[in-house]
Order: structure tokens, then C-alpha cells, then sequence
């Protein structure tokens, strides 16, 4: 399944650049010496844009794993047996890493989970279902992911509470005043995403959490696309509940994160229940161990935790400031030369973008636009991005979307914009 | 590469931006939707069957260059043939875009063009999505000629 990349674009891409792609490309700037550190990208050959669906693995998170295996493997919690406690300390180390990403106060509020999807599934079962009453309402943004609109009808139609939905302008920026309108005395929480991954826009989570609290009201951020492209600070934020995935942030799939304040975490009951999460149990009552691990029922993708705690390492080394700006310049660049593509629609001009460039060609459908794509080695993501509000929000069925890491090139981007002229020459002529 | 051409060759395209049948039939005895799980696309395929032989057939949808050529060049093939001869080929237009060995069958004319999506796993379900509604729309169990009203004022009701 991993053959070689059928005749490849450098060639030809080099002939067709745009003048636009030309200018571009005299302001161009090295390539990122940590690309060499993702040796998929080197075995491949393949011109990786489709970091929003899931990220590549630094050789570091690959030999943590691995490491964790040979050096390390054992069930956590429970035995009193050298490698029980190795891999305890392996799983806890991992986890005060994520503390110190997110900047959360204390290790206990970081809930290993399986990704984002589980831990706003958590926080939809075991905050706000025992919480909400009928005609209550709960408060997110037209460019959410499926995975935080679908928790909140389901939690909607077990309790009688209502969804309300913050608009979004045709740029896709978040519309505040409509979100400040939005509020009532029934509002009992807001789950907003900090980036749109179908759009890229960038929404000022701060700002949402501000206007919330000022209402008293919860804040759960979708950080899933958020984590590997911004900064993130959650006591800075002040958010209530953050939630991400390890796999897009160059993490193991299967392993992700619920930060969650630790009054709110101790006051909810658990999601699952069973081994590891219980005090003592008789057939009477059980009482329940401590946070976090009350919500960690039976044994945890521990290995997983490890390889997460080592990309979140490998992205402190880099320094999410170098990443910022590197992806600045690629999303910049990326824009202004399919921008100058006819036949081009750039969906999503939020002022501020992360890593996402969303489009269309006209009278081309995006499934096409990707296989094409991907004959001359280019990997981006085609459809509804399982944001299908957004693209009803649009008038259409789908986009092509690539999107930026930090280990990508401008040459890369060229071969993207070289594929769009090539598809242009295909159904145009 | 060539296989990248095999499958954007000129039936294809050409089938793509100026596809045939793409149209409501009004007096259509069949109709059945289908759709696209991987891409939410969907097609809806009309059929007016007189006598167990297929006199008419059209489709309305929207979806990719592959799906929309295979129902225009697919409506363009079932014209006159029998439900019977109507299942035959589509068995053997499964075969040609599924088998991993290049089998050709001449019998489908033009719509071997779509053979070249078998080198395109992602991208079958595009090319069997009319065909799929057409099977659906052959087993319906209307009968034939009896109330043709109700099932045009239903197809009207649908768009």
C-alpha cells in the first residue's frame, strides 16, 4: 500500500508556476531543519497536506513508544513490581508533560481519553447531562467538527435542552455580537473550537470565554485542530474544559486529552466505570477514586500516553513560536498563489487563519480535484471535512483542503498550485 | 500517470460537462435514490419500462466527474434493453471496475472508459453510485404502467 508515487510534479511544476508562484518564490525561505526529523515524509516521497486529518510522527515519538515497550511495559496503578512502577512513572510523567503544554495548575486535571471526540462526549455525559433541565440551552459556533455539535444534540434529546448556534460572517469569522445576544438566564454552557478545521479561522476563545463568564456560564474549547498551530495557555484562557487529540499534534492515534478545571472534575461523575477508577467496591456501593483517574476506567492506552507526552516534548524543543511563524508564512504564501488560480474560491478569509487553506475549482468537485492531486504526489483532504453545517453555511457539498505542519515546504505549496493548473488544463481545455 | 489519463480521458470529461439524460422523466415507472457514503453525493435514477424492456432512463444529481459520467454514459446504454439484459450489464460493469485483472468486455462500449477506476480504489464507489440506484430501481417492485400519476406527482414532490 505504500508504493511509489506515480511520475512525480517536480518537473512540471517548475514550467507551469504562475507568475504570482514566481514572485512568491524569490522571497522563499529554507526548508525546517526538524523536517528531517519525520522519516515518513523521507520513505514516502509524499508531499504531505493533510496535517488537519492527522499529523506525521517525529522518530522521538516512534522510539518513546517503542521504548516504553522494551524497557518499560506493565499494567499502571497496581502492581508493586519494578516495571508496574516504571510504567506508572512513565504514564504520570506523561502526563504532567501535558500539564505543562497547556499550562494547566495541576497534573489532576489532565484526563487521558482517546481524543478530542471523547473527551467532549465526557463532558456532554457527565458535566452537562446531570446538569440540564428542559429548555435549558447550550451555546456553540456554526464552524463546529461534527464531533462537538453531535454530543450536544444527543445530551439535547436526552434532557429537553436546546442548542443555540452562533452565526458566522462570510469570511468565517466568529460573529460576537450575535453570541452576546445569544445568552439568556437558561444558558448553561458554550463549546466553541478554537480552530475551524474547515475553515481555518482562528476564534478568539479568550474573548468567548470572557463574555461568558461574565454570565457565569462554563467554556468547553475544541483545541483538536488547535494544539500543534497555537499556543495554548489554559489558565491564560481561563477556559473551563480544553479538549485535544495526540495524534494531531504529532502524537500516537488513540490517546488525546480533556483538560478540565479540577472543582468541575471532582463535581461530575464518572463517564465509564470499572477497574482503576474505583476507591472500593462492595455490591453495596463503590466510592470512587480521585481525579483524574475517576475518569479513566479500565487500563489506558499507556504507551500511547507516553508517545503523546514525547511530541508534546518535541514540540516544546521546536518552540510553538518557530512553529507559528513558519506556518504563517506557508499559509501566506499558499493563499496568495491559489488566489491567483482562475477558477479558484478560497473558502474561509478569517483576518486570522492557522494552517487551513480550504477551496474550490470551479465546475471541478473536490473528490476529483484530490485524486488528481494525488497523481502527482500531493495529499490533501477532499469533502465535507465532517464539518457539513459549514459547507451548507457556503452553498456547497465540499472543499479541497490542504493543511500546513511545520515540517512543510513552499516547494511544496508550489506543487500544490502546479496540481491546480494541471487540473485546470485537464477539464478546462 | 497513465493511469491518471485512462481515467480523465475524453468519454469521461466529455460525459462530465455535458452529461446526457441528466433530467426528471415525468412518465418514469422507476425511480430510486442513491448515495455516496464516503462523499455525500447523491444521484436519483428514472426509468420508464414498458413490456420488461427499458424505453427510457435518466438521472438528476450531483457529484464528481466519475459519478456523473458513469449515470450519463450508464442512462445512455440501458435505453431498449430488457430489466434481464439491464442486470446482465451491470454485473459486467462491476466486474470491469472491480476485478484487479484488466478484463475487457466489449460489450460495454463507451462505458469501458470507467475502467480505469479500478486503479483508483477511493473512487469506485463514485463510478458504481448510479449503478447501484439502477439495481434498486430494477427490483422496485412497482408494476409497470400501473398508476404513472402518483409516482410523477412523487418525483415532483422530491425535487
Amino acid at each position: 500500500m505504500c508504493g511509489t508515487v506515480a511520475d512525480g510534479p517536480r518537473q512540471d511544476s517548475m514550467k507551469i508556476e504562475s507568475a504570482v508562484v514566481r514572485s512568491l518564490a524569490k522571497t522563499a525561505f529554507s526548508t525546517p531543519s526538524w523536517r528531517r526529523d519525520f522519516p515518513i515524509l523521507i520513505e514516502s516521497g509524499s508531499i504531505y497536506l493533510d496535517n488537519a486529518a492527522t499529523t506525521q510522527k517525529p522518530q522521538a515519538v516512534i522510539d518513546a513508544e517503542a521504548e516504553f515497550y522494551v524497557r518499560c511495559n506493565a499494567n499502571v496503578h497496581r502492581g508493586v513490581h519494578k516495571l508496574s512502577l516504571r510504567a506508572t512513572e512513565a504514564y504520570e510523567g506523561a502526563r504532567a508533560k501535558a500539564q505543562r503544554f497547556i499550562n494547566a495548575a495541576r497534573s489532576e486535571e489532565v484526563v487521558f481519553v482517546r481524543g478530542a471526540t471523547e473527551a467532549i462526549n465526557l463532558v456532554a455525559q457527565s458535566y452537562a447531562r446531570p446538569l440540564l433541565k428542559s429548555g435549558d440551552e447550550i451555546i456553540i459556533s456554526a464552524m463546529e467538527h461534527h464531533s462537538n455539535i453531535v454530543p450536544w444534540q444527543l445530551v439535547c434529546e436526552q434532557t429537553g435542552a436546546v442548542l443555540k448556534i452562533v452565526p458566522i460572517d462570510d469570511a468565517g469569522e466568529f460573529d460576537f455580537d450575535a453570541y452576546d445576544r445569544l445568552f439568556s438566564d437558561r444558558t448553561r454552557l458554550v463549546a466553541v473550537t478554537h480552530l475551524s478545521n474547515a475553515l481555518g479561522s482562528v476564534v478568539p476563545v479568550k474573548r468567548v470565554v470572557d463574555s461568558a463568564h461574565a454570565r457565569s456560564v462554563p467554556v468547553l474549547i475544541d483545541g483538536a485542530q488547535a494544539i500543534s498551530h497555537l499556543r495554548v495557555d489554559v489558565r491564560l484562557l481561563d477556559c473551563d474544559f480544553y479538549a485535544f487529540s495526540g495524534h494531531k499534534v504529532f502524537g500516537p492515534t488513540g490517546i488525546g486529552v480533556l483538560y478540565g478545571k479540577a472543582a468541575l472534575l471532582e463535581a461530575m461523575p464518572p463517564y465509564q466505570v470499572g477497574g482503576d477508577m474505583i476507591r472500593s467496591v462492595t455490591f453495596e456501593k463503590t466510592e470512587y477514586n480521585k481525579i483524574p483517574h475517576k475518569f479513566e476506567a479500565g487500563t489506558p492506552n499507556i504507551a500511547g500516553a507516553v508517545g503523546l507526552g514525547a511530541a508534546l516534548d518535541y514540540v516544546s524543543s521546536i518552540g510553538i513560536e518557530a512553529i507559528v511563524a513558519h506556518e504563517r508564512k506557508l499559509l501566506t504564501y499558499a493563499t496568495q498563489a491559489l488566489a491567483g488560480v482562475p477558477g479558484v474560491r478560497i473558502i474561509g478569509t478569517a483576518r486570522e487563519k492557522a494552517s487551513i487553506l480550504s477551496f474550490t475549482l470551479d465546475d471541478v468537485h473536490p473528490h476529483d480535484v484530490g485524486t488528481i492531486l494525488d497523481h502527482y504526489g500531493v495529499a490533501i483532504r477532499t469533502g465535507h471535512h465532517c464539518a457539513m453545517p459549514v459547507m451548507q453555511r457556503y452553498g456547497i457539498d465540499g472543499t479541497a483542503r490542504a493543511s500546513f505542519a511545520l515540517y512543510n515546504t513552499w516547494e511544496e505549496v508550489a506543487s500544490l498550485v502546479a496540481g491546480i493548473h494541471k487540473i485546470r488544463e485537464m477539464f478546462y481545455s | 500517470m497513465r493511469y491518471l489519463r485512462w481515467l480523465y480521458q475524453g468519454v469521461i470529461l466529455d460525459h462530465c460537462k455535458r452529461p446526457r439524460n441528466r433530467h426528471v422523466l415525468a412518465d418514469a415507472n422507476r425511480k430510486a435514490e442513491g448515495h455516496g457514503a464516503l462523499c455525500g453525493d447523491g444521484v436519483i435514477v428514472y426509468l420508464k419500462i414498458e413490456n420488461e424492456v427499458i424505453r427510457d432512463a435518466t438521472f438528476e444529481g450531483r457529484g464528481c466527474a466519475i459519478a456523473i459520467a458513469s449515470s450519463s454514459l450508464m442512462t445512455e446504454a440501458l435505453k431498449n434493453k430488457t430489466i434481464t439484459e439491464a442486470a446482465h450489464f451491470l454485473e459486467s460493469f462491476h466486474h470491469v471496475v472491480m476485478d484487479s485483472v484488466a478484463a475487457s468486455c466489449p460489450e460495454l462500449g463507451e462505458l469501458e472508459a470507467l475502467a480505469g477506476v479500478r486503479e483508483f480504489p477511493a473512487r469506485v464507489e463514485c463510478a458504481m453510485l448510479p449503478w447501484q440506484t439502477l439495481n434498486i430501481a430494477l427490483k422496485d417492485d412497482f408494476p409497470p404502467l400501473i398508476s404513472m400519476e402518483p409516482i410523477a406527482a412523487k418525483v415532483d414532490n422530491n425535487q
